[in-house]
């Protein structure tokens, strides 16, 4: 009973805050709320027993993610509000709801219609049990996402921190020198010219 | 009552739909990656519950790499957002028509 408490919470700051993120016109109260949506996913993590997941869900997204949408917001000053009553696209906005709705409509079909049915759950849990990465419910979970990062996908791993580097390496040279010469340089040599 | 998976899944369809919508419907670049994020949480939301159902660690295994990727194509969508925004203040994902060069 208490699961289905934290659950219904959970789910409605997940629910609130993706709608925050949606219908805020300011693009700083859209990231705040996308840290609530974050914490609520951390929860729901949580109660599924998966908690190294939902630390690292708060240390990244919330922590760092939002943050950094949040010092580009500021950096491009751009957190004033969007007056969203105009339209430039006429329909575009009925029409993403629809499709929206659509694909809504689509995911759940496929997630009712396709199950067994009946008492075993409508939902087509089909899968069988794990044979290769069993999940111990009596180990630490860090302990077995370890050993699994660290064995079975070591090379994936390795290519994520090289991914990471490349990212890296890409936003610094995305972001140097555009425009630097309307920049007001303040360098000592510079101010003497 | 228990909370079971279907609970879960049907949590991360109905987030992944409100991310759909909002990328599709906003016009600031910044919001919509927002709404990608929010897509993304959707997905893993359900690995989760998927890896709790089966007692498959391949799930966890996988959001840690959805974490991974996420934070790199942040960083590189914005740094190429402040690129196209920084030539003039104009605010919407039209601007980045500009990248056609």
């Amino acid at each position: 009973m208490v699961d289905v408490i934290v659950f219904v919470i959970a789910a409605a700051i997940i629910l609130g805050g993706a709608f925050g993120v949606v219908l805020n016109s300011n693009p700083v109260r859209a990231a705040l709320s996308l840290i609530g949506s974050f914490f609520g996913v951390a929860v729901v993590f949580i109660l599924q027993e998966a908690h190294f997941l939902a630390l690292v869900q708060i240390v990244v997204y919330a922590g760092a993610i939002v943050v950094l949408f949040l010092f580009v917001i500021m950096l491009l000053g751009v957190d004033r509000a969007e007056d969203l009553s105009v339209e430039p696209l006429a329909g575009q906005r009925a029409a993403g709801v629809a499709v929206g709705a659509l694909v809504l409509a689509l995911v759940l079909g496929g997630l009712f219609l396709s199950g067994p049915g009946g008492d075993e759950g409508a939902v087509a849990l089909t899968g069988q049990q794990a044979a290769t990465q069993p999940l111990d419910r009596n180990e630490s979970d860090v302990d077995q996402l370890a050993n699994d990062l660290f064995t079975r996908n070591v090379l994936a791993f390795e290519a994520t921190a090289l991914l990471l580097t490349i990212a890296t390496v890409g936003a610094v040279v995305l972001v140097k020198n555009q425009g630097a010469e309307d920049l007001v340089v303040d360098e000592p040599g510079e101010a003497a010219s | 009552m228990e909370v079971t998976e279907t609970w879960y899944l049907v949590l991360s369809a109905v987030l992944f739909a409100i991310g759909f919508t909002g990328l599709l419907v906003r016009r600031n670049p910044l919001v919509m990656f927002m709404c990608v994020e929010l897509m993304l949480n959707a997905v893993n939301i359900s690995f989760v519950a998927f890896s709790d159902a089966l007692d498959d660690l391949a799930g966890q295994t996988a959001v840690f790499f959805v974490l991974v990727v996420a934070a790199a194509e942040v960083v590189v969508g914005l740094s190429i957002v402040v690129a196209v925004l920084r030539r003039g203040p104009a605010m919407t994902a039209d601007d980045l028509s500009s990248l056609r060069g």
